[in-house]
């Protein structure tokens, strides 16, 4: 960890303060948005993939329950919004506390196959039961409403989604520092050591898969209510792999590499766009690139060349 | 009902085969290099696709085949040499990423050059069905079956008598090792993808008459072969085989008797259950972890 970590969630706090201000028109804004809610999801699964060494393939799955839940349980049995962002998250808390046990027995590319095989089954159950989620069309998104006041609009979701950002980076940063983070840590370095030591191994790799496992969820539910919107690609194998993607290229195990992943990997269909019909393979050759030259992901190599600072 | 299921087994046992083939070729790449290949899927769809074009551009069935099996090996190994040997020893998540960049790139080279349409092959020899039982059975699906047999056959040959597979064999079980008594265990990794993208284009191409084919075809044929060979206790030849054709098998029984429209979730929902009642597949010897 940094001498000052929190130098980095300073700048991310200025720059997101400050960025409203600069950013020309609504399409930045809503851009800024998406950068921010996939840099929290990434956060989560960095977590998981580079603290605790464990990889899912899977996780758009969490996301697509947190979002089907803010699209269904309002329109089809009235639930409040907010209820239902928080029935999605322990849903899918649940789901993942359930399937964990058996599934980190599991190591290395089965555990990869088992999480992979369940986002493909989520996928399916959102395409089929089209009663309940619209099928392959997706369904409308009723807006979070407090009395008769509804949050609606890219600046109000601006706001919304920068504080989670702000917040996550800021928990990252505690529970990385905790014994708990010291705890995975050893867990990806030797799972067997850290037996011995005394880190019981499958509730710390049980609690991180959870709590990740919310946080995509909780992000699903907030795309949602933001896009107004859900379709079966917010949740599909290609979603995941995205997700991997930006935690791999930032770096794992990196904090603010995170961000950066999420950042990046989110501008680039957009810069990606004048390629016409090309974004597929600029897509997989960056990302073929980017891991043979820097496999560490990009802060961390970054950081190693330039000072000794970090 | 007896017709009806044999209906099924015999859909099940063709597109099955499809799977045996690849997921033979995940065991493979995995025995020489612990690499999982993600992109063993769009050599399914190289081969079908090329073997569409091909043939659509005047040469004749035999020496398209013939090129729809070779360019994807070359593919493979051109892969091999410019992804994977670079990064040896690599994390298994960089590895994988690296795969998946691939399989992308390769997809979206064919869906620029060949577009997005669905295109199909003619049958090898002839549309008469075959009445067994009460159940129709495609001539094609012979063909498939066949030839399937005959690759494995092949294989088996290959590994237990000649010296390049007894090297492969022994670089499989023990790299440092193989290397100590002189096997070239690069040239083993390299013939590795070689053989594993020819094994992926040749299922593509005998299953593209029945099932059609298109530049995304590759994604679920691909990870229907991972589930085969985790389900065979990735690292077994026999295993991935019977992996292979088991997927096809319960797929097609799946869609038949429970639900047609959640055919595709079966493999997963399978596998998720053989993976939490017995973690190393169905063949997997009992792995000891070395500290």
């Amino acid at each position: 960890m940094s001498k000052h970590p929190y130098r980095g969630l300073t700048l991310i706090a200025a720059v997101l303060l400050l960025l409203p201000l600069v950013l020309p028109n609504s399409f930045y804004v809503d851009l800024a948005i998406r950068m921010a809610i996939n840099a929290v999801i990434v956060l989560g699964l960095n977590l998981l993939i580079g603290f605790a060494g464990q990889i899912s393939l899977g996780h758009a799955g969490f996301i697509g329950i947190g979002a089907y839940a803010s699209a269904a349980l309002p329109t089809h049995f009235g639930w409040h919004p907010l209820l239902a962002v928080v029935a999605g998250a322990i849903a899918a808390g649940a789901l993942a506390a359930v399937l964990a046990r058996p599934i980190f027995r599991l190591k290395g590319h089965y555990l990869a196959m088992a999480t992979l095989g369940l986002g493909i089954i989520i996928n399916i159950v959102v395409r089929n039961e089209a009663a309940l989620t619209g099928g392959p069309d997706g369904m409308a998104v009723p807006p979070m409403v407090f009395g008769s006041f509804e949050i609606s609009g890219d600046k109000p979701w601006y706001w919304i989604v920068a504080s989670l950002l702000c917040f996550s980076i800021w928990a990252s940063i505690i529970l990385i520092d905790s014994p708990f983070g010291r705890a995975l840590r050893a867990l990806h370095g030797s799972e067997v050591a850290s037996k011995v030591v005394g880190v019981n191994v499958l509730r710390y790799k049980l609690t991180v898969f959870v709590m990740s496992a919310m946080f995509a969820s909780i992000m699903g539910s907030v795309t949602a209510l933001y896009v107004g919107f859900v379709t079966p690609n917010l949740a599909d194998f290609f979603h995941s792999i995205e997700l991997v993607t930006m935690v791999v290229i930032g770096g794992m195990g990196s904090i603010y590499g995170s961000v950066l992943g999420a950042v990046l990997l989110t501008a680039l269909p957009q810069a990606l766009a004048t390629f016409e019909g090309w974004e597929t393979v600029v897509f997989g050759a960056i990302l073929m690139l980017s891991m043979i030259f820097m496999p560490k992901g990009l802060v961390p190599t970054l950081a190693a060349r330039f000072g000794k600072g970090e | 009902m007896l017709a009806e299921f044999l209906q099924f087994l015999f859909s099940g046992i063709t597109v099955g085969s499809t799977y045996a083939l690849a997921a033979l070729g995940f065991t493979l790449i995995y025995n020489s290099s612990h690499v999982i290949n993600f992109a063993q899927g769009e050599f399914i769809m190289l081969g079908g696709m090329l073997a569409v074009y091909f043939t659509h551009s005047g040469l004749g069935l035999p020496l398209s085949l013939v090129l729809a099996i070779v360019l994807p090996a070359i593919v493979g190994l051109v892969m091999e040499k410019v992804a994977i040997e670079p990064v040896k020893g690599a994390e298994p998540v960089t590895l994988i990423i690296i795969t998946i960049g691939a399989s992308l790139v390769l997809r979206g080279l064919v869906q620029i050059w060949l577009g997005k349409g669905t295109f199909s092959l003619p049958a090898f020899s002839g549309e008469q069905p075959i009445n067994v039982l009460g159940a129709t059975l495609m001539p094609q699906s012979l063909w498939v079956l066949g030839v399937t047999a005959v690759v494995v056959l092949c294989l088996w040959y290959f590994f237990a008598r000649t010296l390049m597979g007894k090297a492969m064999l022994a670089t499989s079980f023990n790299r440092v090792a193989a290397e100590l008594v002189g096997i070239n265990t690069d040239g083993v990794l390299f013939l590795s993808f070689a053989m594993s993208a020819a094994l992926g284009a040749l299922g593509g191409i005998l299953i593209t008459p029945i099932t059609l084919t298109s530049y995304d075809a590759g994604i679920m044929l691909g990870l229907k072969g991972f589930v085969g060979a985790v389900l065979g206790g990735l690292g077994s030849g026999l295993g991935a085989v019977v992996g292979g054709l088991l997927v096809g098998v319960l797929e097609a029984m799946g869609a038949g008797y429970i639900s047609s429209s959640y055919k595709d979730a079966m493999p997963f929902v399978l596998i998720l259950l053989i993976l939490f009642f017995r973690p190393s597949g169905l063949f997997g010897g009992k792995a000891t972890d070395r500290v």
